[in-house]
């Protein structure tokens, strides 16, 4: 069980990472992140099994901070999107040199 | 120190039982003159600024007016006066020094100057019969200056500031000849060179007067570069530099002749020949005449040009251990002099005679030290001060009446071409007689001071050829016959100088003799002082020969060989050495013919000199400057004193200027500053690459971030 259990999380974390590198919407991005967040989480349970109970308490943590960043993040990109009118990244480029 | 209310002379080793005698205030001699620069420099600083806002309201200083008390009155009562005390207790400690029998010199410590590693260095003055000699002509001759100056610099503006570099200088030449190392010499022979520069450049407005400064610092710094590396040299071998250190251990750790004592003192030799204006170094002290007159009579002629003499004897025990460096003092001493001598026969410029003069006879003290007579080259230093510093003072009083009555008959000639001058004796009397009197003294004509000092090192010159281990022997005799004939040459162009400038008719046409004068009273008291010193000054060294002769009124004259017994302390050793290594000295000249002949000889030949010199130009009549035919064939080369200045020009100034601008247009424009501007450019160019890197695109940095990441696992994991 062990073995597929990591194969997924790898999938998924992967998933999540490549759809951050070449999506350009802010909230799919956002979502990928979510992705990574969440294979690591399945990583954690899955371990838990044979390691002991921390894994899963851990993943309690890593779900109330994900819930919290979700929060400020979806705030900055409502707040963003007022602003330029669009969640497109390419187009926040007043920071750049 | 003592209590300054025991300014009084002290009964020798009444306190301290270790030295047997104690001086008085040793260290306020040195200090007044510094004082009176203090003061004299805080007042010249007030000048200014008082001028320099009278030009900015758009008025004209009136130095005449209100400000005389601080820029006038002040500096003529602080000048002469600290001089003066200095002077007092210079006698004070001088009478002191010669009651007692003082055979080790006096240091007195103040404190630490340099503590570094295994080098100490103390502020310490040290007190011997040499130093003694040296700070009585300094005090001495330059308290009349200071006083001669007053009546000379009255209508200038810079008078506070004048008083204040003399002063200045007092101070820096009393250091030389008080310390009790090298290191402190040194501070004294920079200082003396700075204050030199400063008063060649007095009148700093007209450029060639300032470059006239420029050249002599330069070329004194190539003598300096000697006398650094001479410390360097000694401190390597002895690991201190004071005199009664290095003294005490020289003949030990020297071998005779050997090649570090020989380039110790061929060092010293280059700082000596920068000093004294010696070949090839002489090319300063001519164009130091640009500076006041009174200055060139202190600096140029009586105290600063004579520190490479005082260098010489102070550490004449070591060049008595080198009979190769001793040699060349002499050679070059000789030359210099015949050169100088040369030179001075054809000048037209009073003071240009004058500083060839000089020149040549700080050729003779070189050739007394370089022989080992180091008493001689002493003695003679000593009436030198007193004729020469005469003559300038003299010739300064002259220039100052010719320049007067030039002004008065509207004419801008030259004030100090002496074909402008003539018949002056009616005018100045007293002038006239004082500079007759030290003209006598420098053509070395008995009973005056000139005779005794230069006939003894010329005696010790052809004694040193005679001897029984001579080292070069045939070349003392050479020296022998070029002093002769150079005090020949002497009495000629002192005589030439005399001529034109005091007898015949007078050229500065009448209305401007009208206005010719005596020096004022501050002027000729000095110059009479002075004369009176130039006579006498002689028989302080008459050698018991000359003494027991006809020449010394057969032991009439008084005091003998008292310099030589006075300075023996200080030279014993050297003659110590001397005599281990070159034996008993001749008895007789390399002609044959004992002192008194010799002296005889000479005496009667400069006398017949000065004679048929005075007759034969004294019927000539000179024509004034602006219509005096340009000077052909021999006479032409020494009017242009054999072209030294041209060589230099020409073969060290231009190369050194062509280098300099080649080092300047591509070394330092293209390569060193094209080096830099490399480095400056090849930084921005990588800096703007990294930019590129900073896309603002947060999917980039994403990828990155995770490519980094993946790298470091697989540098972990792997």
């Amino acid at each position: 069980m062990l073995a597929e259990s990591l194969v997924l999380a790898g999938l998924i974390f992967v998933i999540g990472t490549l759809g951050v590198i070449v999506r350009r919407n802010a909230v799919i991005m956002f979502l990928c992140i979510e992705l990574q967040l969440n294979a690591v989480n399945l990583t954690f349970v899955a371990f838990s099994r044979y390691v002991g109970i921390e894994g899963q308490v851990f993943v309690f943590f890593v779900m109330a901070v994900a819930a919290a960043e979700a929060a400020v993040g979806l705030a900055i990109i409502i707040s963003i999107f007022r602003h330029y009118e669009t969640v497109n990244v390419d187009s926040f480029t007043r920071l750049k040199w | 120190m003592r209590p300054f209310g025991l300014l009084l002379l002290q009964a020798p080793g009444l306190e301290d039982s270790q030295a047997a005698w104690e001086p008085v205030l040793p260290g306020l001699i040195i200090l007044l003159p510094l004082l009176g620069f203090a003061i004299n420099g805080a007042l010249a600083l007030a000048a200014a600024r008082k001028s320099a806002d009278a030009v900015r309201a758009g008025r004209e200083f009136d130095f005449f007016g209100n400000g005389r008390a601080v820029t006038h009155t002040l500096p003529t009562w602080v000048g002469p006066g600290v001089l003066l005390l200095a002077f007092l207790l210079t006698v004070v400690n001088f009478v002191g020094m010669l009651g007692a029998e003082l055979h080790e010199p006096v240091i007195r410590s103040y404190w630490s100057w340099i503590t570094t590693g295994d080098l100490n260095i103390a502020a310490a003055i040290q007190l011997d019969q040499l130093s003694m000699v040296m700070m009585m002509i300094i005090t001495g001759v330059g308290f009349l200056i200071h006083v001669f100056s007053v009546g000379y610099m009255q209508n200038d503006p810079g008078y506070p500031r004048y008083f204040a570099y003399l002063n200045l200088f007092i101070f820096f030449m009393l250091v030389l000849v008080m310390g009790a190392s090298y290191p402190i010499m040194f501070i004294g022979w920079e200082g003396v060179g700075l204050c030199s520069y400063l008063l060649i450049g007095f009148w700093f407005s007209d450029e060639e007067k300032a470059s006239a400064g420029k050249k002599a610092f330069i070329v004194n710094r190539i003598g300096d570069l000697g006398f650094l590396l001479a410390i360097f040299l000694l401190y390597l071998v002895f690991q201190r530099v004071d005199y009664a250190g290095i003294f005490g251990d020289a003949e030990s750790v020297f071998v005779y002749g050997g090649p570090v004592i020989t380039t110790v003192t061929l060092f010293f030799l280059l700082a000596a020949v920068g000093k004294s204006a010696q070949i090839p170094l002489h090319i300063w002290l001519p164009d130091a005449m640009a500076g006041p007159t009174p200055v060139s009579a202190l600096i140029h002629a009586a105290t600063m040009v004579t520190a490479g003499v005082y260098l010489v004897v102070r550490s004449s025990v070591l060049f008595a251990l080198a009979p190769l460096s001793s040699a060349v003092v002499a050679g070059i001493g000789v030359l210099t002099a015949l050169f100088a001598a040369t030179v001075a026969l054809r000048q037209q410029d009073i003071k240009k005679v004058l500083a060839y003069s000089t020149v040549s006879q700080l050729g003779f003290m070189f050739l007394g030290v370089g022989v080992g007579a180091y008493t001689a080259g002493i003695f003679h230093l000593m009436t030198h001060a007193f004729f020469k510093a005469l003559l300038f003072l003299g010739a300064g009083a002259v220039i100052h009446s010719i320049q007067h009555a030039l002004h008065h008959s509207n004419k801008d000639w030259d004030a100090q071409d002496m074909r402008n001058m003539g018949g002056l004796r009616a005018y100045m009397p007293i002038t006239w007689i004082a500079m007759w009197l030290a003209t006598l003294a420098i053509a070395g004509i008995w009973p005056f001071a000139g005779f005794f000092s230069k006939d003894e090192i010329i005696w010790m010159t052809g004694a040193m050829a005679g001897a029984e281990n001579a080292p070069y022997a045939g070349l003392y005799t050479v020296y022998w016959v070029l002093a002769l004939a150079t005090a020949m040459l002497t009495a000629f162009y002192m005589t030439r100088l005399m001529v034109m400038t005091f007898h015949g008719r007078n050229r500065t046409g009448a209305t401007g003799a009208e206005h010719l004068h005596e020096a004022p009273k501050t002027m000729w008291i000095p110059l009479a002082i002075l004369a009176t010193l130039s006579v006498f000054g002689g028989w302080i060294n008459v050698t018991t020969d000359l003494r027991e002769s006809v020449l010394g009124g057969f032991g009439a004259l008084p005091m003998g060989e008292w310099l030589h017994h006075w300075l023996e302390p200080v030279t014993e050793a050297a003659h110590r050495v001397q005599e281990a290594h070159l034996g008993e000295l001749a008895h007789a000249a390399p002609l044959g013919g004992g002192e008194v002949a010799w002296g005889l000889i000479s005496t009667v030949a400069a006398l017949a000199v000065v004679l048929v010199t005075a007759r034969l130009l004294g019927r000539k009549e000179v024509p004034v400057a602006v219509e005096d035919a340009e000077p052909t064939g021999l006479s032409r080369i020494l009017f242009n004193k054999w072209y030294v200045d041209e060589f230099y020009h020409r073969w060290v100034v231009d190369p050194v200027l062509t280098t300099s601008r080649v080092l300047w247009r591509i070394v330092d424009t293209r390569i060193i500053d094209g080096a830099v501007n490399l480095v400056g450019n090849a930084a921005r160019a990588i800096g703007w690459l990294g930019s590129l890197l900073q896309t603002g695109q947060v999917n980039t940095y994403a990828f990155f971030f995770t490519l980094g990441v993946l790298v470091i696992l697989a540098m972990i994991g792997f």
